[in-house]
Parts: C-alpha cells; structure tokens; sequence
C-alpha cells in the first residue's frame, strides 16, 4: 500500500494490547468495557491504568449491551472504497445504559447481520433506545453493530 | 508573566492555490526568509524555531537553509490544527525567559495537491482509539465533527441555517481579499443549502478548503520590537487547553463533549489578560469546520455556553458587526494551511493592514482547532 493508493476491503481494528481485549471479547459475543478496581468506575477508551483511585490495572467487565443513540452521522463520498459502495450510510454513538458517559461508535442496522445503509437515516433518532449485535466482519474480527431495543 | 513581553513583528505567507510548484521545504524557507526581511532582522539571528509535529521540514532543514546561527530553542506542537498559536506562545515563553532572542514559527503545507491524511492514515489508525471509530466508517475529520455537530443542534435548536450563517459571513471576507482561494466566487444561502453532503449535517461548504501554501511569523521580545520595520503586535496572553479526560477529535469520550478544550484553553487565556472577550475588537476563529466557530465563541467567552448559534444570526460575526471573525476568510474561504493564515491575519488586523480592516482594531483573538487539545492567543496593539 502507498499513500497515493487508497486501501481497499474491510477497515479492520488496528489493536494495541490496551484495545485488544476490547475485541476479542466481542469474538465471543460479549461487550466488556474496562471498570477501575478501587472505584467501579467504566473507563473508556481503554488505558494501561485507572485514572481513578489508587491507579490499577483495570478489570474487564460485561456491560449490558443496553444504550441510547447520543449522536449519529451520515457519511458521504469521497470516501475509502469500502465505504464509498455502501454511502450514504450511518455511524452512531451509543451511550451506555451502565455510564452514559461511555460512547461507543457503531452503526444502526435493521437485524442483526444487517447492512449499515439499510436503515433509512430519517428515522433515526437521537435518545432512541438500542441493544448490541454482533457482525464478525472476518474470521478474526467481530464488530458491535446495534438494533433498536 | 508573560503579558506584553513579546511581539510579532514580521510575517509572510506564498501565494495560496491549489498546487503550487515547489516542494514544501522550499516554500517553508522562502516564507521565513520573507517574514525576516518583513522585520528587519537579518537570518544569522534566528535561534528560535517551532513548527507542527505534522510539519514536514524541520528545524535542521529550515536553520541549515536559512542561514541561521546557534539555535537554543527548538520545539513541535502536536494535534494538527490545535498547534498553530501554540507554536507562537512557546516562541513567547522562549524570548520572554531568554532562551531565545528571534524566534520564527511556520507551516508549510501542499495539501492542496498533496494526499487527503484520513485516506492513507486509516489502515494505519495512528491512534490507538482509532480502533473503536475508523473501523464503523468514521474516517474523516469531517465525520468526527458532524458527531459533535449532530448533537449540538439536537441539544439547543440549532439549524443548517446557523452554520450557513457562519460560512456565507467568513465567504464574504474571502470576497475582499485578492490572495484568497474564493476572491471571485461569491456564495449565497441557496448555493449553502444546495450544496452536496460530506457528512450529514455537514455539507461541502461546512469544509475548510484543501490549499498548498506556507506561512511564517517572527517574534522577538517587546523592547526589540520597537526597532523592527513594522508595528508590533504585541502577544498580549497565550493559552493552551488539554482538558481533562479529553480526546483528539473523536473527543466523545468525557463527561460533557460539548464543553470542548477551547473552554480550558480560555481559562488560561484570560486569566493571565487585561483584555476581555466583549474588549476584543474581532477573532480569528479556527475553522476547519464550519461548527466550530460556533463552539468557539462560546468556550472563548462571547455568549454562553448553547447561545453560539443564535450568536451567528443578524450579522454579528461579519464586518460591521459586534466581533468581525476570520476577516481574511480564515480556512473555509481564504486558505486551510492548519489555521496559520488565522495568525497572520490578527497581525495585519493589530497593523491595520487587513483588506478588511476592523475600525481601530486595539486586539484580537487567534485561536486553534475546536476539538483537539489547542491553543489561543490574544494580540494587541503597542501603546
């Protein structure tokens, strides 16, 4: 790949080992956000250590899957080929029902292993409730996508 | 205190365009050797340079060419558009301690002709968190801030017709200005809201432009400003802002994203000012994103915190009204080398050389980008 030559195929996570348990918990169907030991605080994006209380190592938790639409957008060319062929498209954020303060970027589709321009944009609304699913984009990669609840 | 100790006192900048024909060191030096010449102060002096870590030619490359003597002070601000007055307010602090006697900031930048970042850094994910946004088709700057943008206008009514208020009023300073990418293209409202998406709600004219040029700046302490060819602006306070728990861009990770960093950044700034927001005569508002002036003027204290839209409306930010912003065309209509042009632009306004020129200008505001860790400055005349 050069830098005058856009990518091609799917976007896949670039991980480091503070991101990484991130996705292969989502390889098996579970969303785990990182939690503070001392304080039981949700921290996210991950990091080596808590920001809070005595600065450990965080745990890895469960989160419901539960949240509310805080914001979304709709993505137009010029874009990476990837998402180019499916614009206009949605991303969202989602506000977790644990910490509303946790806002994990994802798409709004219509079932699970739906298509991320299926949902027509103008019935998306902020506030609105919605519940994980999970899309293995290849054999070692699995996405969070979200269903209205 | 660093209040009044420093000036800018030469500028400069190439011609901007789409593609310009040398190579970004060259323009680089070029633009510093006339920014110099601008002060009167000849290169051998230069001993203090600072650029953008996105900066391709580096202070080797620029002292080596230039001529420059012993260098003692030498640094990069980081986070792209957030570095600009940045690159200034260290050169201040430099002079202002006696590391440095002339120090000169730059950017030089073909990004215009040259390859759009988010395109070839995607696979890369330079950051780590990228990992949670590129891969669900968040690539873009201009998707990051339709985000932030999205919520703003469902949390307090505002409208496209705020943003167009923002982009036709900073068009219509680009109109006066012969060196400005849009000189002769003037714009109206139904052009705006005709216009193709980027991202929903962001359309083509909410995006600052896609320029190859370089700007240079000169700053030496206030006393030696006093023999320099040109009327000083003195660097009357400098802040910068990484509020706590905040993030680049995607800065959706923090209690409350739309209190961006410029609210940190403004604390700093006019705790060590004598010079308020309502004193200011006009502001250079970063704007590579039409939405950000409006959340700038609200973290840099000119309305309150959901009022920055409504701020936009009657005029109020174009010339004639109560703050003139970006009076050169700033990055959606002048030129987008990193918010650069912003910092030449309030000098001319501190010179009254501006092509539009605010009535007895006696300070201005220069502020970097909304939503990455940034950084303003606040210019004033010399008494």
């Amino acid at each position: 790949m050069t830098a005058s030559s856009p990518p091609t195929g799917p976007v896949v996570p670039v991980c480091d080992e503070d991101t990484l348990p991130f996705y292969e918990a989502t390889r098996r169907g579970e969303l785990r956000i990182q939690r503070c030991r001392d304080t039981g605080r949700w921290i996210f994006p991950p990091r080596p250590l808590s920001p809070f209380g005595t600065h450990q190592e965080p745990e890895w938790a469960e989160v419901s899957g539960r949240g509310t639409i805080w914001s979304y957008v709709v993505p137009h060319p010029p874009l990476l080929p990837a998402f180019a062929e499916i614009a206009p498209f949605n991303v969202i954020l989602v506000a977790l029902d644990e910490d509303p303060t946790i806002r994990l970027t994802g798409n709004l589709v219509a079932r699970e292993g739906g298509a991320l321009n299926e949902v027509d944009p103008a019935t998306i609304e902020i506030g609105a409730a919605v519940r994980v699913v999970f899309d293995a984009i290849d054999d070692e990669w699995t996405l969070p996508r979200w269903v209205l609840a | 205190m660093l209040k009044d100790q420093t000036a800018v006192v030469g500028i400069a900048e190439t011609e901007f365009s789409k593609s310009l024909g040398p190579s970004e060191k060259s323009l680089a030096c070029r633009v510093i050797l006339e920014a110099l010449d601008d002060a009167g102060i000849d290169p051998s002096e230069v001993d203090g340079l600072s650029s953008y870590t996105m900066e391709t030619t580096d202070a080797v490359d620029v002292a080596k060419t230039i001529g420059a003597g012993d260098v003692h002070y030498f640094g990069q601000i980081g986070y792209g558009g957030g570095a600009g007055p940045g690159c200034v307010g260290h050169l201040a602090m430099a002079v202002a301690t006696g590391q440095c006697q002339v120090g000169v900031a730059w950017r030089s930048r073909k990004r215009g002709s040259g390859v759009r970042p988010w395109a070839s850094a995607m696979y890369a994910q330079p950051t780590a968190a990228a990992a949670f946004t590129r891969p669900y088709g968040l690539p873009r700057p201009a998707d990051e801030i339709a985000m932030l943008t999205r919520r703003y206008m469902h949390q307090y009514g505002a409208t496209r017709e705020h943003l167009c208020n923002v982009a036709t009023a900073v068009r219509k300073m680009a109109n006066n200005n012969p060196k400005a990418i849009m000189y002769e293209r003037t714009m109206s409202r139904d052009d705006y809201m005709n216009a193709r998406w980027i991202s929903e709600p962001l359309c083509l004219f909410d995006n600052c432009l896609e320029t190859d040029g370089a700007l240079a700046c000169v700053i030496v302490s206030a006393e030696r400003a006093r023999d320099c060819k040109q009327p000083a602006a003195l660097i009357h306070s400098f802040g910068q802002g990484l509020p706590s728990q905040s993030h680049t861009m995607t800065n959706y990770w923090c209690e409350d994203p739309l209190r961006g960093p410029s609210y940190a950044c403004a604390d700093q700034l006019y705790r060590n000012s004598d010079i308020r927001a309502e004193d200011l005569s006009c502001a250079q508002l970063y704007d590579a994103f039409s939405p950000l002036i409006i959340l700038s003027l609200e973290g840099y204290g000119f309305c309150k915190r959901g009022e920055g839209a409504a701020y936009t409306e009657d005029g109020a930010i174009e010339l004639g009204g109560r703050l003139p912003v970006n009076t050169s065309g700033g990055g959606l209509s002048e030129a987008y080398v990193h918010g650069f042009n912003l910092i030449n632009e309030g000098v001319r306004q501190i010179r009254g050389t501006s092509c539009n020129q605010v009535p007895d200008c006696e300070s201005t505001l220069v502020t970097a980008g909304e939503g990455v860790p940034t950084s303003a400055l606040i210019l004033r005349k010399a008494s």
